[in-house]
């Protein structure tokens, strides 16, 4: 049971939405916008959040796009996990979404509550940070379209700001691609790493989530069939200069040595995937 | 714009029935169905979204109902245990002993009907990974999973 009241919005359109947000807000109502609401509910329960209202965003058009449109994928805020994973659309990304929570809740997750939550590991986000995608927000102000980079690993979302739809070429969802989630006991569980990789252009783009208190993109690494590749791992993992996470999930020892095992098995796949490609 | 206050009347399609119930927009579907339309069969566990006993089907896909608002529920088809009595996915489960407690059963043949509404022919790992979103204290596992694969034949 949720033990306080709140009001519930239900906006036709983004104008709407932003106009009642900032309104809301005004009165001191400390609104939030509603997409899954899997994470709402489950703190609103304990009173970690205590909105005054909730805007609902599963009736606005842009909010719900999904599909392929002149070489360009879009993926609305309020698309479940569920949906993007069987759809195949972008498969890295339904690969990410379909080991976040489980089978039954990615029914109610959506892309936007991912990204936007409040857990630190935004798994949906790896795929995104590395296939040059770009997502679109509304505020105040309008709408705007900025890298998906630039939002999410700078400051992250301004209050107010609610995103709309995510959109990238369409070739990124081609490229080969790598998704492996390490967790400490079970299948289901929050990640000690996630790493992501997208070989475009015979450079691996990779992605972590779970080693820092944020997701983070790595260097980019030209796929040499000469290097080492327990050297390459080594040496993009231990160029990491941000916090790594050290608590009773797992020592950060311990989740950077998971990591650069994981990188490595991934360049020796992709090494074979190359070699086979070349003597095909 | 919609705009929901304190206490409503709304309209709730639950297993082909369209019911009114009187709610706040902070009330939880689960809690709905059984306090006011005494749908006792969707149990309450961990009101997290962890366990799955709350499972029921909104538009015939699975639903923690303890991560839903009840107005969320509105202008959608729920499906809860009640409504899928005698069916092949039930009669799967007496036939097989899918279950001890049975706590967890109502969450777990939700799923399953779910499951084999979307995937006629699941393989096992459709069937494991859409299991893996219920818990089962008393690990009847294998027998629930026999029982996935009876209710199809039985369809």
């Amino acid at each position: 049971m949720i033990p306080f009241d709140f009001e519930y919005y239900l906006p036709d359109t983004l104008k709407e939405a932003s106009e009642i947000f900032v309104t809301l807000q005004k009165e001191g109502r400390s609104p939030l916008y509603y997409g899954g609401g899997t994470e709402i509910i489950s703190m609103a329960r304990v009173m970690n959040v205590t909105p005054g209202a909730v805007i609902d965003i599963k009736k606005i058009p842009e909010c719900l796009e999904f599909g392929i449109n002149d070489n360009h994928i879009t993926i609305g805020a309020a698309v479940t996990l569920a949906k993007i994973t069987a759809s195949g659309i972008f498969p890295l990304l339904g690969l990410a979404a379909g080991r976040i929570a489980d089978h039954t809740v990615q029914e109610k997750i959506t892309l936007g509550g991912n990204l936007a939550g409040t857990i630190i590991y935004h798994e949906s986000l790896l795929p995104l940070l590395i296939s040059d995608s770009s997502v679109c927000l509304q505020s105040a102000e309008g709408l705007k379209e900025a890298p998906v980079p630039e939002v999410f690993s700078g400051g992250g979302l301004r209050p107010g700001e609610l995103i709309v739809k995510i959109s990238l070429e369409k070739k990124f969802a081609q490229c080969p691609y790598f998704h492996i989630k390490k967790s400490k006991i079970e299948k289901i569980g929050y990640p000690l790493v996630t790493v992501c990789v997208l070989l475009y252009d015979n450079v691996m783009r990779t992605a972590v989530s779970g080693l820092c208190h944020f997701p983070l993109r790595l260097a980019d690494v030209p796929l040499d069939p000469d290097t080492d590749e327990a050297v390459l791992a080594e040496n993009l993992v231990r160029n990491i200069s941000a916090p790594i996470r050290n608590d009773a999930s797992g020592s950060a020892d311990y989740r950077t040595f998971i990591l650069i095992k994981t990188v490595e098995s991934i360049i020796r796949e992709l090494k074979q995937i190359k070699k086979d490609k070349i003597n095909a | 714009m919609l705009k929901l206050s304190g206490k409503n009347i709304i309209k709730l399609s639950v297993n082909n029935v369209v019911r009114e119930v009187a709610v706040r927009p902070s009330d939880i579907l689960a809690e709905v169905l059984r306090n006011q339309l005494g749908l006792t069969g969707t149990k309450i566990g961990c009101e997290n979204g962890d366990c799955g006993v709350c499972t029921v089907l909104v538009d015939n896909l699975p639903v923690k109902s303890c991560l839903m608002l009840a107005v969320e529920a509105v202008g959608h088809e729920i499906t809860t245990i009640e409504g899928l009595s005698d069916t092949p996915v039930q009669n799967a489960f007496i036939e097989k002993n899918a279950f001890q407690c049975g706590f967890c059963t109502p969450g777990f043949i939700m799923v399953c009907r779910s499951l084999l509404n979307n995937h006629p022919d699941p393989d096992d790992y459709t069937v494991e990974s859409w299991l893996q979103s219920n818990l089962c204290r008393c690990t009847s596992y294998q027998e629930i999973k026999e029982a996935v694969k009876k209710a199809k034949d039985l369809r």
